[in-house]
């Protein structure tokens, strides 16, 4: 009965999805007395969409085997851990999870947002309904998660084992949270479309959406890149693969948007283009989905290969993003002229920004989709892999982050060049004392991590700049918010270019009691011995890692899941504070020995905790902006 | 400056943005985008060395040679008409194994052999990647090929 309880919730919110979009089209065209029924029916939408997944994750943690998708990914020797996650660790379940997050989006929407004007909300709500019904659709026709197995198996088939970690636990609700969560600023830009509200203060409304979207998918991202760092065994923290692609995108047409929302919401310029990256954003997650959804992908994301779903999808995309387009071509002349600047201001370099942004986006994008349409025109089978993505994003990279250092010290409106070469100075200065440094200590490093190192230097003392000459406890928890934000980026560039200049690697293989040396490390191997976990057998060999001072232990294993058969290799790790000590086991030959594959990988952690940097500057200029609204509405309400 | 020559202005450094990056992916693409091929395709219709490319086919029978190194070989990639000597260094997936099917990703040398950089395998056949699929797909039927000329 489980089952079907969910399937009839997921039927009910569909239905209310289109009662929503209903009512929104009729309270905009006259039915004024409509227009209080729309936020209760969005948030009963989300309460049955979130029953069905609650029902599906359920139904997974009881491994209730008549449930076709429970059979074919879960197994009853799965650790609860796994069983609970794998519930979206398959293709039906985890558009599930998209859909419930979508209604979540929509109902927070209706529950919280108090500043837009009544019609315009009601639009957003009609456009996130819209949305809605499209991918209930999806489910309910071409990927039923509740479909009943008859007769039911004695036991599942279990999950991928290179899932069967706790980043599956994290990383796809945290992404999925961003990912979706975009919806909202693309309903917004639509609804503003739609009743000609495009101002400044639809970007006061719009901006912690947008930040809380963006903060999850910063997250979701940097946990995705160690999880991947650490399971695939590769040594690699990013590897152009489409899916990352597919979140990377998002991200960065998210963080154009941010910054064209605060120039939008401080000075009323940029309305056009803001609304326009607010499309855009969220259409880069719907493409992204129709990558990782369609199966047409090359990589272990890609589920299952099933054109119709890849169609059903493809109709969806070209519907919701063709739409958006069509309405803002239409509208787009409507709206209003907003406030000019000169080149030289914050407004400035916040357009140099987006400008930059955009065009990684679209070689990235580019890059992504190459491949899918030369095999769809020619049938020539051929991969662009990071050898492309480093040569046209890195130096495109490398500029945006340069004029990060100075867009926080201009002024808004108007500003002097030489004011700002006065602004500049210091972080340029210690920015050249790093590249000589760099030079003189460690001759031979290439280029583009060359430029990145001395590049974070500069950006690290840049981004702290804007608090320079400022009482600190009076400083806005906004500005905090950029300044730790800027300096996450100059500490994930500082761990990028440094594991990219200064990893070691050794390849060897070895027989118990024979040592090898990677960096300043000397690795003793001691021995190899059979293990056992909850639901696979491991050998294991014991590492002793040695750089003067007391010795670590590494256990790498190579392990065998019984069911789905499969090998996987679990790296060990061992984290100092100035890098990671990385080991992984290999193959074992005739004559005894063992092959080994061991990295020093210095300050590559700065990577992720840069990352969690970037996440913890969102939050706060979150809390900042909620703060700061909340204050000047009790202020107008006691005068 | 004139708010239309304002907009006018941002929508020309969008587009030049936009055509820049184009131009630039296009450009790198040429260079970079990593071609499949057959020991056969290889054969007819030349790669030019030092290129990244695929190289899909079976491993020829008792073609695996060891190096006393312990973590280099050399094998043979065959697709039934042609052949190609690799050489690896590094830890090669499980399922690697003689007679089965394979992709290698790296460069051919001027002699025409092939140093592979990374050796993909089957992984498990439930989830194997598309293109991975394709390319065992026709690895496997040139091997049932091999075999009924074999007879």
């Amino acid at each position: 009965m489980t089952a079907e309880l969910g399937l009839a919730a997921l039927w009910l919110a569909a239905a209310l999805a289109l009662l929503q979009l209903a009512l929104a089209a009729m309270a905009l065209a006259g039915r004024e007395e409509l227009l209080n029924g729309v936020r209760p029916v969005a948030v009963v939408q989300a309460v049955l969409a979130l029953l069905a997944f609650a029902v599906l994750i359920r139904l997974f943690v009881v491994v209730d085997l008549s449930v076709e998708l429970v059979a074919l990914n879960d197994a009853s020797t799965k650790p609860l851990l796994y069983r609970f996650a794998g519930a979206w660790g398959n293709h039906e379940g985890s558009m599930l999870m998209w859909v419930a997050i979508l209604g979540l989006s929509g109902a927070c929407v209706a529950l919280l947002e108090r500043r837009l004007p009544e019609r315009t909300l009601v639009a957003t709500l009609g456009t996130q309904a819209a949305i809605g019904l499209g991918f209930y659709a999806f489910l309910l026709f071409a990927s039923n998660p509740f479909q009943r197995l008859v007769p039911a198996p004695a036991e599942g088939q279990g999950l991928n084992p290179l899932l069967q970690d706790p980043g599956l636990a994290f990383h796809p609700p945290t992404l999925y949270l961003g990912y979706v969560g975009l919806s909202i600023a693309f309903s917004f830009a639509c609804g503003a479309l739609l009743t000609r509200q495009v101002d400044a203060a639809l970007a006061r409304a719009m901006r912690p959406w947008v930040l809380g979207a963006w903060v999850f998918l910063t997250l979701g991202i940097t946990a995705g890149s160690y999880w991947a760092y650490y399971e695939l065994g590769w040594g690699g923290w990013w590897f152009w693969d489409p899916v990352e692609n597919a979140s990377l995108m998002p991200w960065l047409a998210a963080t154009a948007l941010l910054h064209s929302v605060a120039v939008l919401a401080t000075r009323d310029s940029l309305r056009a283009w803001t609304v326009m990256l607010a499309v855009v954003a969220f259409s880069m997650s719907m493409i992204g989905t129709f990558l990782v959804r369609s199966g047409i992908l090359t990589s272990v994301h890609a589920f299952a290969v099933d054109p119709r779903r890849g169609a059903f999808i493809l109709v969806l995309l070209a519907l919701y993003i063709g739409g958006a387009l069509a309405l803002f071509a239409a509208r787009a002349g409507t709206v209003q002229e907003g406030r000019t600047f000169e080149p030289v201001s914050r407004e400035g370099s916040l357009v140099a920004n987006n400008l930059l942004l955009s065009a990684i986006l679209g070689i990235v994008l580019v890059g992504t989709l190459y491949p899918l349409l030369a095999e769809a025109v020619t049938g020539e089978k051929l991969s662009v892999g990071p050898p492309y993505f480093n040569a046209a994003a890195g130096p495109l990279a490398l500029l945006l982050v340069t004029i990060m250092v100075a867009g926080p010290l201009l002024r808004w409106r108007r500003d002097r060049l030489a004011a700002l070469g006065r602004r500049v100075a210091l972080p340029a200065g210690l920015a050249l004392a790093a590249l000589i440094a760099l030079l003189v200590a460690a001759p031979g490093v290439r280029l583009l991590p060359l430029l990145g190192l001395v590049l974070a230097a500069g950006v690290a003392l840049g981004s702290l700049a804007p608090l320079w000459g400022r009482n600190l406890r009076r400083t806005p928890m906004f500005t905090w918010g950029m300044v730790i934000g800027h300096l996450g980026v100059a500490v994930a560039l500082a761990g990028m270019a440094s594991e990219s200049a200064f990893t070691r690697e050794t390849l060897v293989a070895l027989a118990p009691g024979q040592t090898a040396q990677v960096g300043p490390w000397r690795i003793r191997f001691d021995a190899v011995e059979p293990i056992a976990g909850p639901n696979w057998t491991a050998l294991e060999a014991t590492l002793q890692a040695d750089r003067g001072g007391a010795p670590l232990l590494l256990k790498p294993q190579a392990r065998f899941f019984p069911s789905p058969p499969t090998e996987t290799s679990e790296a060990a790790i061992a984290t100092r504070w100035d890098g990671q000590l990385y080991t992984v086991i290999g193959k074992g030959d005739e004559a005894g020995r063992w092959q080994l594959r061991l990295w020093w990988k210095p300050f590559v952690t700065l990577i992720w905790l840069g990352g969690a940097l970037i996440a913890v500057g969102g939050v706060l200029s979150l809390l900042g902006r909620v703060r700061r609204e909340r204050r000047a509405a009790e202020r107008l309400a006691w005068l | 400056m004139k708010a239309k020559n304002q907009r006018l202005t941002l929508a020309l450094l969008a587009l030049a943005a936009i055509v820049g990056a184009a131009l630039l992916a296009a450009s790198a693409l040429r260079d970079q985008a990593a071609y499949f091929y057959t020991p056969a395709d290889a054969r007819r219709l030349g790669v030019e060395p030092g290129r990244s490319v695929r190289l899909g086919g079976m491993v020829e029978g008792g073609s695996i040679r060891r190096s006393p190194d312990g973590v280099t070989i050399a094998f043979t990639v065959t697709d039934g008409q042609a052949t190609v000597p690799v050489s690896f260094r590094g830890i090669v997936p499980d399922l690697f194994k003689e007679r089965s099917g394979v992709v290698a990703e790296g460069h051919f040398t001027p002699t025409g052999s092939f140093v592979a950089d990374t050796i993909l395998a089957k992984h498990d056949e439930r989830y194997m990647p598309p293109q991975v699929a394709g390319a065992m797909h026709e690895s496997d039927s040139l091997d049932t090929d091999a075999k009924v000329r074999a007879k």
